[in-house]
């Protein structure tokens, strides 16, 4: 019986740097015993000399770890996927590396699931381990984003929102519950978070993000995520980005329909789909108009995808396309983007090479004396 | 030539469905069109002057008409048009002034 074995990039020089090997057995130890067979030395690193798999090093055959089925007696069968997952690449002491360059033995097993894929790895998961993402908004898109992240291990998670937890936020806002209607709602975020995930940082941006310190909390992070409710927001956001040549993953809901797209420096921006905002009151905001709350968690979820797809360098991503999702007929469509070279802030010549004032450039009314 | 062109959210409402038949040999005369057929629909994508709003972005295909022939792109049979308005709607409440 034949079955694939995974293999961690630091054992890949004994293996000729592959990362998939089909070795025959029927039960974990006769696997290692077989790839000891072809790959001389792999059973040194894999068992102590006692003959026990040491407790850095976790052993997955489809997905569960064998600690949690029948140790290296665990039966095998054709096709199943064997990964080995230590837990401080490259082999050094315990302890010893730098923060943030291993994972300790509780990071292997929280982020698991993702170390065994080959997109990820444990170089993967310490990458995302080290991003820094900002979501604007917490709201009903930033929410799905903002715990999706932070399950997924993202370092630094910043939240810029000023409001308050309302009792309409609940139907959608999945970071916030009960019991948080009256608090902040970074701080019930924070909260939310921490509970998901002790093991990242959470940021709290506690103001309207405006002309005057967007530059300043975007320039901090590595990546930011648009969950903005309003077409202020949105130039101001998108204009901040490519002044200081930062990601940015987009999402927008309304009813049952949904846009995102992904751009990156040089490569477009929200002004080359949208050069002008529409006149107050012709688009209905999710306040005026309604919006499905499930559809969030769907645009929020696709967002953080691309967020963590950014981290990771893998995959295509929705640069240069913008994905329609119209839930109603539960149908996805792309349209292509393009970088517009007339572009007023990212095209040959620039006229907007600071923040504006974004109130006027959409045609808001005066700004309200009282934040929320 | 009957071409379909899709609408979503707000002029959804005005046309009544999300795809409608429309009769033309470029993009314009489709949207001329409709405009017969559902008054008010043309305001709802275009300016006085006629050019089309910037808000509002249309697709023969997947591809964007401002880099095309804009409104003079010639449509064929078994084209699908798209008309997609800018949404702000995310969760932040207003920068300012505006609806949470």
């Amino acid at each position: 019986m034949s079955v694939t074995v995974y293999i961690p990039t630091p054992f890949r020089s004994l293996v000729g740097s592959r990362a998939h090997i089909e070795v025959e057995g029927a039960t974990v130890a006769e696997v290692l015993d077989n790839l000891d067979h072809q790959f001389p030395g792999v059973h040194d690193l894999l068992y102590s000399s006692q003959h026990e798999i040491p407790r850095h090093i976790n052993i997955y055959v489809n997905n569960q770890e064998i600690g949690s089925l029948n140790g290296d007696a665990t039966q095998l069968s054709e096709g199943d996927q064997v990964a080995i997952v230590p837990a401080i690449a490259g082999g050094s002491g315990d302890g010893e590396a730098p923060q943030g360059a291993a994972l300790t033995p509780e990071q292997v097993t929280r982020y698991s699931r993702h170390i065994i894929m080959p997109q990820v790895g444990s170089a993967g998961q310490r990458k995302i381990l080290g991003s820094k993402v900002l979501i604007v908004g917490a709201g009903g898109l930033g929410s799905p984003v903002a715990v999706y992240l932070a399950l997924a291990g993202v370092g630094t998670i910043g939240l810029v929102d000023f409001d308050i937890v309302d009792l309409t936020n609940l139907q959608r806002q999945i970071l916030h519950q009960n019991d948080d209607v009256g608090r902040p709602k970074v701080e019930s975020a924070k909260e939310t978070l921490n509970r998901y995930n002790p093991d990242i940082k959470v940021v709290t941006h506690e103001f309207p993000l405006t002309s005057d310190n967007a530059l300043e909390v975007i320039g901090q992070y590595d990546i930011v995520v648009n969950g903005a409710d309003t077409f202020q927001a949105r130039y101001l956001v998108n204009d901040a980005c490519v002044l200081l040549k930062k990601p940015l993953v987009d999402g927008s809901i309304l009813l049952f329909e949904g846009q995102s797209t992904v751009y990156l420096p040089g490569r477009g921006c929200y002004r080359c789909l949208f050069p002008q905002p529409p006149p107050p009151g012709m688009v209905p905001t999710c306040a005026e108009a309604g919006v499905l709350g499930a559809l969030c968690g769907l645009v929020g979820s696709i967002q953080a995808s691309e967020a963590l797809k950014l981290i990771l360098d893998v995959g295509e991503s929705l640069n240069g396309r913008l994905l329609i999702i119209d839930a109603l007929a539960m149908q996805m469509r792309t349209f292509k983007i393009r970088k517009d070279p007339e572009c007023v802030v990212c095209g040959d010549n620039p006229t907007v090479t600071d923040l504006i004032d974004y109130d006027e450039f959409c045609g808001a009314p005066v700004r309200a004396a009282v934040d929320a | 030539m009957s071409v379909e062109v899709r609408v979503t959210s707000t002029l959804q409402t005005l046309v009544g469905q999300k795809a409608v038949q429309s009769e033309g040999a470029t993009v314009g005369e489709l949207l001329a069109d409709l405009d017969t057929r559902f008054p008010g629909f043309r305001t709802q994508i275009s300016g006085a002057d006629g050019e089309l709003h910037r808000f509002v972005n249309v697709y023969v295909n997947d591809e964007d008409i401002r880099y095309l022939r804009a409104l003079d792109t010639p449509v064929r049979q078994g084209d699908v048009v798209s008309i997609l308005p800018a949404l702000a709607g995310g969760g932040l409440p207003a920068l300012a002034g505006g609806a949470g």
